[in-house]
């Protein structure tokens, strides 16, 4: 079951881009979501892609990833570009035929919006292929820290998701024996009418519950048993370490943003 | 009903970086009637094996023939219930499976999506809960207020309740205690005796699998690198070390004593029982001798 | 001796209000030396597990007390007395809080607020005392339900407990687990002589213990050295558990009549025996 989950997964390694402080890595891809904004012609856009494809060669991680975390938004870019190609109606007409006409600044604006998602699909990509899912967690509770003199519960957040991924396998593969051991019993959720489908989904979501209850149940008490009362007086084991890297990383989006203010038009 | 698995191989995730082969050109024939033990470390390939006997998998190459339906590699299979019918699993910790709000209503889950009518389903439910052990009244309650011994007598008797030929056991006693232990694993040894239910046991058990099985299967690494008859396979006790597994406690024992006596017992026995006769025989044939 | 652990005339009822209930626990009462190994034997619902849970403060007696190294256990002082004790639980997914090994054995060190350099040197030694130092960044999910056992012994042994406590801790595993988990307990009271209590319905790890506590219906039916539980013989058979190997095959031999000197434990001992009294002329 999990193998069909390739994006949105960890690839242990030790590029440059893995060594990175999560804290430096989530800073630079929010800044990053930002500054692609900046972008507005052709030489800003080439910056960008030259840019991604730096990082992407930096991470070392195997294009088959990147091009699997694309499958899911393809539609979504195949779809824009098509829209932008047909409603935008300036500049010179460029191809016609029946009812179509493509004019120029339409193509135009269609293959900038398909870098636009290409790059942030590859950047959050490499963010996640790179770093470990706790410590995404870890860095996100270091920098939301601040929140909590707004009462924000950021130590139960975090120790929430953390727990949450840890039980991601667990419940996958717990999904996986129920769904067989229905299918065993002539239920099957996979195969037959949507209607079959359908009556197939409560023999398989009720176990799923009981279980993910008992767990939570088990958990809690060997949480309490192991002396967990919140977070006040919690040391922590996670270190984050800063290093001369991340600073170079975040120097490097200042860079980019200001080569993108001069280009720009 | 037999089962035969012809040079089966099987991989997860085939395809992509991710592959992982489970079973490596895996032969196995179960005759009909037969009570046949897979018996292997975690991780051996037993569970993937498991699941091929009722088509829940399809081998990546090779062919699994299921009386007198065969599912090869690579080929759609359209409608497997008649397979699924025939060929009832009871997994590890069946009692996980349970979802009904009565005892009852899950126990004719499994024969009314084969097509039993509820009428015909009830019955049996009445006669296989008395079978397991528990009492009709449990037909009514909620399977959630059982303890946990109960929950598994039930969903056993959800599995049996489809009239299957052939019952595949994945670790039946799981987590039960000595006495609960016990009784399961000879609820379903008189059935393979009186019903003729050819049965497969999936187990690291090496004590069960001599008491009950009359043929056995050890897998090591996705290979199965050994069968042959109980008596057959724990003679062999140089080739079990090499798959790290142990004698069942009897023939060790057996072992033990033979060393010290300096000579072999008539014969190698796979139960206490078996062996305690085999002594007092051997001390009365002794003592008529002198 | 030191006691670490006592229970006097502990009763406890899930249902308070409903006195025809069967209550969980009742009137059970035994202490436990440091250094000892007890076992706590019966049958599943025989009221092993609720005893586990009076231990650890989860649950509170109706009547009784629990005093756990001289202290009466209480709502005030409850958390240091978990801070002395360490428990195994019976399914090893459900207590692996961690995102890999040396998270989880780092765990109860966070909540305790141990300093970081004295955590870093903490985990790794119960690692190797578990020999799973090899598994330090190993997630949950790539390990075996043994070793992941091991690693929750870890996450207790950091702690540096004065008792550990294991509540069916190897039921769940198959036999290659279970005297993986049950070989490092045997090296642990070796080396630094904790105290262990240990649940179970495993003759093995019953057999290891120094004191057997037999429990049947929520009260406490026996109590003794091994040998002198199995004698019961009979007895254990009917109320749900199993006589070791050795004793098992003894009494079908004298029920074959086969002249034997005695009760054997071992399995040495019953060869021996057979020998003597038998073969050897």
């Amino acid at each position: 079951m999990m193998d069909k989950m390739i994006f949105g997964r960890f690839i242990p390694g030790d590029s440059f881009v893995h060594r990175l402080d999560p804290r430096s890595k989530l800073i630079f891809v929010f800044a990053f979501i930002i500054v692609v904004f900046l972008a507005n012609n052709t030489p800003t856009y080439i910056v960008l892609l030259a840019f991604t494809l730096l990082v992407i060669l930096m991470s070392r991680i195997k294009l088959y990833f990147l091009i699997n975390g694309l499958k899911p938004i393809i539609i979504l870019m195949v779809f824009t570009f098509l829209l932008h190609i047909f409603f935008t109606k300036e500049g010179p007409l460029i191809f016609e035929w029946k009812f179509i006409h493509i004019y120029e600044q339409g193509l135009r604006q269609g293959i900038y919006i398909s870098i636009r998602f290409l790059v942030l699909v590859f950047v959050t990509s490499i963010l996640t292929l790179t770093t470990s899912p706790i410590s995404i967690t870890d860095g996100m509770e270091v920098l939301l820290g601040p929140l909590k003199k707004f009462k924000l519960p950021v130590h139960e957040l975090a120790l929430m998701m953390s727990i949450s991924l840890r039980f991601i396998p667990t419940l996958m593969d717990e999904t996986d024996k129920i769904m067989k051991a229905q299918m065993a019993r002539g239920s099957d959720i996979t195969t037959g009418p949507i209607k079959d489908r359908i009556k197939a989904v409560v023999p398989l979501l009720v176990p799923l519950f009981v279980s993910a209850f008992k767990r939570a149940e088990d958990l809690a008490t060997a949480m309490e048993v192991r002396g967990y009362r919140g977070g006040e007086g919690r040391t922590r084991y996670r270190q984050l370490k800063w290093s001369i890297e991340d600073t170079v990383a975040l120097l490097s989006i200042v860079v980019i943003t200001a080569i993108l203010v001069y280009l720009r038009s | 009903m037999d089962i035969e698995l012809q040079k089966v191989s099987f991989a997860y995730a085939p395809g992509t970086p991710f592959e992982k082969r489970a079973l490596f050109d895996v032969d196995l024939a179960i005759p009909s009637d037969s009570y046949q033990a897979i018996i292997g470390h975690t991780g051996s390939g037993k569970s993937t094996i498991l699941q091929h006997l009722n088509a829940l998998l399809k081998p990546t190459e090779g062919s699994v023939r299921i009386g007198d339906r065969t599912i090869h590699a690579g080929k759609k299979e359209n409608d497997l219930r008649p397979v699924r019918q025939k060929v009832g699993i009871v997994f590890q910790f069946p009692e996980h499976q349970l979802f009904e709000e009565t005892v009852l209503k899950d126990i004719i889950f499994g024969p009314m999506n084969f097509g039993v009518s509820e009428e015909e389903a009830i019955n049996r439910a009445h006669t296989l809960i008395k079978l397991v052990g528990l009492p009709e009244s449990v037909l009514e309650k909620s399977p959630f207020d059982l303890s946990g011994g109960q929950m598994r007598r039930v969903a056993i008797a959800g599995v049996l309740a489809m009239e299957p030929e052939v019952i595949v056991l994945d670790e039946p006693t799981a987590g039960l205690d000595p006495r609960g232990r016990t009784e399961i694993m000879e609820l379903f040894y008189r059935l393979h005796r009186e019903r003729h239910l050819t049965t497969i046991l999936v187990t690291h058990s090496m004590e069960d699998a001599a008491r009950y099985a009359d043929r056995i299967a050890i897998m090591h690494e996705g290979h199965c690198v050994l069968t042959g008859t109980p008596e057959e396979i724990f003679s062999n006790a140089e080739e079990l070390v090499n798959y790290r597994l142990e004698l069942p406690h009897v023939v060790r024992f057996q072992h033990q004593l033979e060393q010290k006596m300096g000579r072999k017992l008539p014969k190698l026995c796979l139960t206490e029982e078996e062996l305690a006769k085999t002594i007092a025989q051997l001390l009365r044939e002794e003592r008529d001798g002198q | 001796m030191h006691e670490i652990l006592s229970l006097n005339h502990v009763t406890f009822t899930y249902a308070p209000e409903e006195p025809t209930v069967k209550k969980a626990v009742e009137d059970v009462s035994f202490h436990v030396e440091e250094g000892e190994w007890i076992a706590i034997v019966g049958h599943n619902g025989s009221g092993k597990s609720t005893i586990a849970r009076l231990i650890s403060g989860l649950l509170f007696p109706q009547s009784g007390t629990v005093n756990v190294l001289g202290q009466t256990l209480s709502e005030e002082n409850l958390w240091e007395s978990r801070s002395q004790i360490g428990m195994v639980f019976q399914n090893p997914d459900n207590q692996f809080v961690g995102a890999t090994v040396q998270d989880d054995v780092a765990f109860a060190l966070e909540n305790n607020g141990v300093p970081y350099e004295d955590m870093v040197e903490r985990v790794h030694e119960a690692l190797k005392q578990v020999k799973m130092d090899d598994f330090l960044n190993h997630e949950p999910q790539h390990l075996s339900g043994g070793q992941k056992q091991r690693v929750a012994i870890a996450g207790a042994l950091a702690l540096r407990p004065r008792l550990l406590i294991l509540d069916e801790a190897t039921s769940m595993l198959d036999p290659q687990g279970r005297q993986e988990v049950l070989s490092v307990v045997r090296d642990l009271r070796e080396k630094t002589g904790l105290t262990v209590l240990s649940i179970t319905h495993d003759l093995e790890e019953a057999v290891m213990a120094d004191r057997l506590l037999f429990m049947n219906g929520g009260k406490k039916y026996a109590e003794g050295t091994p040998s002198e539980i199995f004698a019961l013989g009979d007895q254990l058979i009917e109320l749900g558990l199993d006589l070791p190997f050795a004793m098992k095959l003894t009494k079908l031999l004298q029920a074959e009549s086969v002249q034997l000197q005695g009760e054997n434990m071992t399995e040495e001992q019953l060869v021996n025996d057979l020998w003597t009294s038998n073969f050897k002329k």
